[in-house]
């Protein structure tokens, strides 16, 4: 107890990074899925070939082979063109290398919740809006995507609660997140048991709280929806 | 500098295969650990009776809530802190030793964690059993016990095909962490092919082709298996274009 | 009534629609002056509701003219071989002064009543939220559900929906309604309730074109019925006239089927 007591500043600071890396990559995976969800649902055939390639390999391949991939291999192409161009050496970050591959990786994910979310809009809440004399635009704006964002709440909710758990694995890049820190200081302590039991609890509070603010945003999204009765 | 050079593959595909034979054996072992013991369970998890309930549900939550990687180093690195499971490796024990072991650890890890994903899945297709069908099975005369074993399990089983089949790729890719415990699964046999020749694109672009087709092998025995299940689910046109045929 | 009864507000001519080889309309035509109740009756799949779709583009029509108020629209052919207004101005124009209650209510389920009431007024018309607002209180009072304002349209009844649906077309305070079958979604215990405040609407002096299965409705209300068969008028005029002595074969069969 007294070493956790030690080390819970070094732990903390993992903590905050963990946090920054799930935040960073959430938000740039929602971008990548908004922009993917309009790439599918386009009626331009390559733009949705080459999307759906894109969702495939993200979902069939590891996400820690992906990360191991962009890490070194993106080390190795950045070092061949400092060589091309004799810049100074630069080294690939993993706190970058971690929130892009998370970010692109669970891009995908949401490439397919918001797509199902688009098209789950009812027809006639998009026509009564054109008979309205609305514009593109404004159907765009007032109805489509507020409630599309209404239809793709719990995929976010749930693409955020496993992503959230994924950032983990940057520990195995180099990145003293919270898992890493605690692997430190399990070996100099020799209790690597309380050191990692003390994360899951972080991890499991970070859950739980995540939890609260996504009920909060339901209740606040879903006005207008009847609730099924049981 | 060659960026991509086929012979780094084609010189260790003997390392690809065996590393792969460990993924297959890690994965196949913890889904059929998973699934077993998640029948059971999902029926506890289901009871009005909280004492048989709330620790379902406990666990569950623990392993849904934190990483597996975590998970994984928790069982493997944390077995040593404790002093009677250090004197218990000294003494052979047989079970304890096991816990030195990272093929052991990794799959108790594996299982329990897909196993608490299962007992939700579960436990969740149960709950959406057509209130009607109980009904039927209780104007029947059978008992809870009957009911349950003839037609609420059965019928949640197939009904959980889809989600269930997500959890299996969701598993066979969360496999890859089995390397920060020194085993040397296909992730962690292009780890070693990196280090050696220094070539990541060849040998994690070589080892994530795989995973995609495995993933793609266990997507279409997925879609037989809901063909094969779920025909009762399928939309009335897909059933009456069947019977068209 | 204030209504010059000479106003021409929407005419059709010789209007076709055709979804591929099928041609669901096979050239029809009508003319609404202002007070006119225009029914338009006949069988599902008739082509009455393609045909009243087609008067605000919902639908691109295949050939013919369209006039509203007075003033032709101009088309030009799409991609797809079909007519669409030339000008994206004239369209919202012409849509600011048809407004269209659907069979389906299609209220925007993400905003209350008032919100739905006020949204196309503040902003496709352009007016202020605060006179909207008034707009939007004065009608949903004057179709009764004004006690329903701060709610949202998936609480409130199918006959309580369309209701507010009614209303936020009048808001826009259009030349023409239009309804597309407003009561066939509804429960039969429903029904009556919007019909009342359409007949209403007609006493006003409103001009409405009401596509629909309701025969009392036509023959109470409309000073007009047309018959839609098969993508033709089969037959139109006073509505006590054509639904008491009907002269062809079809509307008498469509007459003594829908009295069952």
């Amino acid at each position: 107890m007294d070493a956790l007591i030690e080390y819970s500043p070094s732990l903390l600071a993992g903590a905050w990074v963990t946090l920054q890396v799930a935040l960073l990559s959430v938000a740039l995976a929602v971008v990548t899925g908004l922009l993917g969800a309009a790439c599918k649902l386009s009626p331009f055939p390559p733009l949705r070939w080459w999307t759906m390639l894109y969702t495939t390999v993200m979902r069939g391949v590891p996400d820690l082979v992906m990360m191991l991939l962009v890490f070194y291999g993106g080390q190795l192409l950045v070092n061949a063109v400092i060589d091309r161009f004799e810049w100074d050496f630069v080294e690939i970050d993993p706190f970058v290398a971690g929130v892009l591959t998370i970010g692109l990786i669970f891009g995908a994910y949401f490439t397919e919740t918001f797509r199902g979310a688009f098209l789950a809009v009812a027809t006639g809440q998009l026509e009564a809006g054109r008979a309205y004399g609305m514009t593109g635009w404004q159907v765009f704006r007032r109805i489509l995507f507020p409630q599309m964002l209404r239809f793709a709440l719990p995929g976010i909710g749930n693409n955020w609660l496993v992503l959230l758990k994924s950032t983990a694995i940057v520990s195995m890049i180099g990145l003293s997140d919270m898992t890493r820190v605690a692997d430190q200081a399990g070996r100099s302590t020799h209790q690597p048991f309380t050191f990692y039991l003390a994360v899951c609890v972080l991890y499991l509070v970070m859950t739980a709280l995540s939890g609260y603010v996504l009920g909060w945003l339901t209740r606040r999204y879903n006005v207008g929806v009847r609730e099924a009765q049981i | 500098m060659e960026l991509f050079d086929i012979q780094v593959i084609t010189g260790n595909l003997p390392e690809f295969w065996r590393g792969l034979w460990v993924t297959l054996e890690l994965t196949g072992l913890a889904l059929l650990f998973g699934f077993v013991v998640a029948i059971p369970l999902a029926v506890m998890r289901l009871s009005k009776n909280p004492l048989v309930s709330m620790p379902v549900a406990a666990y569950t939550y623990f392993f849904r809530g934190t990483p597996m990687l975590v998970q994984l180093l928790l069982v493997y690195y944390g077995a040593s802190q404790w002093q009677w499971m250090r004197d218990a490796w000294e003494a052979q024990h047989p079970l304890w030793s096991w816990f030195r072991e990272p093929f052991f650890c990794a799959l108790l890890t594996f299982g329990l964690n897909t196993c608490a994903y299962t007992v939700e899945i579960l436990a969740g297709s149960m709950r959406n059993t057509p209130h009607g069908e109980l009904e039927a099975a209780k104007a029947m005369g059978m008992s809870r016990l009957q009911s349950l074993r003839r037609i609420v399990i059965p019928a949640a089983l197939r009904r959980m095909i889809p989600a269930y089949s997500n959890e299996v790729i969701l598993m066979l890719q969360g496999s890859a962490i089995a390397s920060a415990v020194t085993l040397v699964d296909l992730t962690g046999a292009a780890r070693n092919v990196y280090s050696r020749h220094f070539a990541p694109f060849e040998a994690f672009a070589f080892a994530g082709l795989i995973y995609l087709v495995l993933t793609f092998v266990l997507v279409g025995l997925f879609k037989l298996a809901e063909h094969r299940w779920l025909a009762h689910l399928a939309p009335r046109k897909a059933q009456k274009a069947k019977e068209a045929q | 009534m204030t209504h010059n009864a000479s106003v021409e507000q929407v005419r059709v001519e010789d209007l076709h629609k055709s979804y591929g080889d099928h041609e669901v309309l096979k050239g029809v035509s009508l003319s609404a002056n202002a007070g006119d109740v225009i029914s338009i009756i006949g069988s599902s799949g008739s082509g009455k509701s393609t045909w009243l779709r087609c008067i605000n583009f919902l639908e691109c029509p295949t050939a013919g003219r369209i006039l509203v108020g007075g003033k032709e629209v101009e088309l030009v052919r799409n991609r797809k071989g079909d007519l669409t207004v030339k000008d994206p101005a004239q369209l919202q124009r012409i849509r600011t002064r048809l407004s269209m209650v659907f069979q389906h209510f299609n209220l925007w389920s993400h905003m209350t009543v008032l919100e739905n009431v006020i949204e196309a007024p503040v902003h496709v018309l352009g007016i202020l939220r605060a006179e909207a607002m008034q707009r939007a209180e004065r009608y949903l009072e004057r179709v009764g559900v004004w006690k329903f304002r701060d709610s949202y349209p998936a609480h409130l009844s199918g006959g309580q929906q369309q209701r507010v649906a009614i209303a936020r077309a009048l808001a826009m305070e259009p030349a023409v309604l239009l309804f597309d079958e407003p009561t066939s979604a509804l429960d039969p215990e429903l029904v009556g309730e919007v019909l009342k405040v359409m007949r209403s609407l007609a006493e006003e002096g409103r001009t409405m074109m009401v596509v629909t299965h309701e025969m009392g409705f036509a023959r109470e209300v409309s000073n007009h019925v047309i018959f839609v068969h098969q993508g033709r008028v089969e037959e139109e005029g006073n509505p006590r006239e054509v639904l008491l002595r009907p002269q062809s074969e079809r509307l008498q069969q469509f007459l003594a089927g829908s009295l069952k």
